[in-house]
């Protein structure tokens, strides 16, 4: 069973999955670090920005990877939008209320694209699509290869952005103290718009690099969106460099739960790992303790 | 005593409503608030007077449906011996659930993840396993009579989901009235201090799961009854635990009638798109949705919340 042809290719497969689930999952621990709120709308924006590069796929013959430009931007606009707009009026100073909203919200989302446009599953073909490359002598496809790039490619930009620039920081002081950051002349509101914002163009990024090698349909935020929270939760919520590496560990136990145990039962063990360090460790593997 | 008086006028009504109306459409209309009541109002016990939001409700439903059937299908149970097996087995799940989350401090977004997680691993157990029919699902065979608990008209059905909606109301009713209630309230609002004054705040957080998770149950027990068949995705699929909480939120939480009415507004919205918006999938949550975030951000006390007295 563990033979090491089948086992080498399927962690290799486990690591890019990972760095696309990694990718998911920063927009979200970036909204919960700064915010302190779980967007539970995450997995619907996905979905949303996946049909915005199928479309652009699909009517104007833009490649997957070309639309990058077009839907990071537009991405942020609506996070930063929605924020302005519904959720900063919708709290009234409670965790639970914007919960709920953001439930509201990914109701909404998501049957608003059942309606529209229907409950088929769509796929892009591109001339890369079925490419393999040989990676240390196991084949892999190339846009999981793409993917896996591009996941650390935003990682870095991320961490450059919350690290060096003058938005970081101050995205960085209303995280950790609102009211001082009030106080030394912050516009908090903004930066917690720019924050969402922020959050949902990783999901522009991330679909971009997802949709080639994967499909759009009006539910397909869900399967990512519990997995986003496992990472999360698993990595400590609010930090980045958890997250990458608690995607990659969620890729690999998917893979390998599904070579053992089949693919219906192979996910259970992302959610064991998730009801296990909620309940055991619920800093997270490298969060600090709250 | 008012509420008392309007729970049993509610009874009296629906009681004497077959009388009255023959129209199966009215009556179905009649069963399916009533039992999204009680769904709803299981959420509300918990979520409402315990203010521990649950994002997967789920999990008790389907465990009521799925102990219903396997009793019922491969143990030969009849379905009234069935009905307090899979109630105590949805309590069950409850207490084993907040004995868990709970004891580890879990609360706010976090308890509401771990319930959907577990929402989740019970719909990949069932889909997987054979005695729970898998990805199958399980189907009840029909045999109408009131000995086992299904029923050729309506009206049995209308009973039936009345008796239960009637318990989870004077439950509601209890916890306005009785020191655990108050104590449950306590907690919801403080729970430090509700310690500090000698409340057991770990129990009495574990007693509203549990009977939160018996009164779901119960739901998912009617369902099978009703519609005869379950699967993975009915049982423990995101809506059913959606249905629950936009319920008890939209009619407002911790009241007790506050289910009552989000069930009725709800399918009285869905009806009037159904006839007069569009007749398509989907359109009835967009408004559902819509309406949820609509009523946290302007009505944060849900539609209950318009008849209590201003203080």
């Amino acid at each position: 069973m563990l033979d090491p042809a089948i086992l080498f290719p399927s962690l290799l497969n486990g690591l890019t999955t990972g760095a696309v689930y990694a990718l998911i999952a920063l927009g979200l621990t970036l909204i919960y670090g700064v915010l302190h709120i779980i967007n539970f709308a995450h997995g619907a924006a996905l979905m949303m920005a996946l049909y915005g590069v199928y479309f652009l796929h699909e009517k104007l013959g833009i490649d997957p990877y070309l639309s990058l430009p077009i839907m990071v931007p537009v991405m942020f606009a609506a996070g930063y939008g929605t924020y302005r707009g519904v959720i900063g009026r919708a709290s009234h100073g409670k965790d639970e209320n914007i919960l709920l909203i953001t439930l509201g919200l990914s109701i909404i989302l998501e049957n608003a694209a059942l309606y529209f446009w229907n409950s088929d599953t769509r796929s892009i073909e591109t001339p890369y699509t079925l490419s393999m490359v040989n990676v240390f002598g196991a084949s892999i496809s190339l846009p999981k290869v793409v993917a896996f790039g591009g996941a650390l490619a935003t990682t870095v930009i991320l961490l450059l952005i919350i690290g060096k620039t003058d938005l970081g920081r101050a995205i960085r002081a209303c995280a950790k103290e609102r009211q001082g950051a009030k106080l030394v002349g912050i516009n908090v509101d903004h930066v917690f718009a720019m924050s969402f914002g922020i959050g949902l163009a990783c999901l522009g990024a991330a679909a971009c690099f997802l949709l080639p090698a994967y499909y759009v349909n009006p539910q397909v935020g869900n399967g990512f969106v519990l997995i986003a929270f496992t990472i999360v939760v698993l990595g400590g919520m609010g930090s980045f460099v958890g997250a990458l590496l608690g995607g990659f560990l969620i890729g690999i136990v998917e893979s390998l739960g599904g070579l053992m145990l089949g693919e219906s039962l192979g996910q259970i063990g992302i959610f064991v790992i998730f009801i296990a360090v909620l309940l055991f460790r619920p800093q997270g593997l490298f969060g600090a303790k709250a | 005593m008012r509420s008392l008086a309007l729970i049993a006028l509610l009874v009296l009504v629906v009681a004497l409503l077959p009388l009255f109306v023959t129209s199966g459409f009215a009556l179905n209309f009649v069963i399916m608030v009533l039992y999204a009541t009680l769904l709803g109002q299981a959420w509300n016990i918990l979520g409402g007077f315990g203010g521990q939001f649950s994002f997967g409700h789920a999990v008790f439903f389907g465990t009521g449906a799925y102990a219903m059937s396997v009793l019922q299908i491969k143990l030969g149970f009849n379905a009234w011996l069935a009905l307090p097996c899979a109630i105590a087995l949805g309590g069950l799940v409850g207490t084993a659930l907040g004995a868990l989350s709970f004891r580890y401090g879990l609360k706010g977004s976090y308890f509401a993840l771990v319930t959907l997680a577990f929402a989740e691993v019970f719909r990949i157990l069932a889909n997987t396993f054979e005695f729970t029919g898998a990805g199958v699902g399980l189907q009840l065979p029909l045999q109408e009579s009131a000995a086992n608990l299904q029923f050729a008209t309506k009206t049995g059905y209308l009973y039936t989901a009345l008796a239960l909606c009637t318990i989870s109301l004077l439950v509601a009713w209890w916890l306005k009235h009785s020191r655990y209630g108050a104590w449950l309230t306590a907690v919801r609002d403080n729970e430090d201090s509700a310690a500090a004054l000698g409340v057991n705040a770990f129990r009495v957080k574990l007693i509203a799961i549990t009977i939160s998770g018996a009164l779901m149950a119960s739901g998912g027990a009617f369902y099978v009854q009703m519609y005869r068949y379950i699967d993975p995705h009915i049982a423990y699929g995101s809506s059913i635990s959606v249905e629950a909480l936009l319920a008890a939120i939209i009619g407002g939480m911790g009241t007790i009638f506050g289910p009552l009415l989000g069930a009725a507004v709800l399918h009285l919205l869905s009806e009037l798109t159904r006839n007069y918006i569009a007749n398509a999938p989907g359109v009835s949550l967009i408004i559902y949705g819509a309406l949820l975030v609509l009523i946290i951000m302007f009505m944060p006390r849900g539609i209950a919340g318009l008849f209590e007295r201003k203080r």
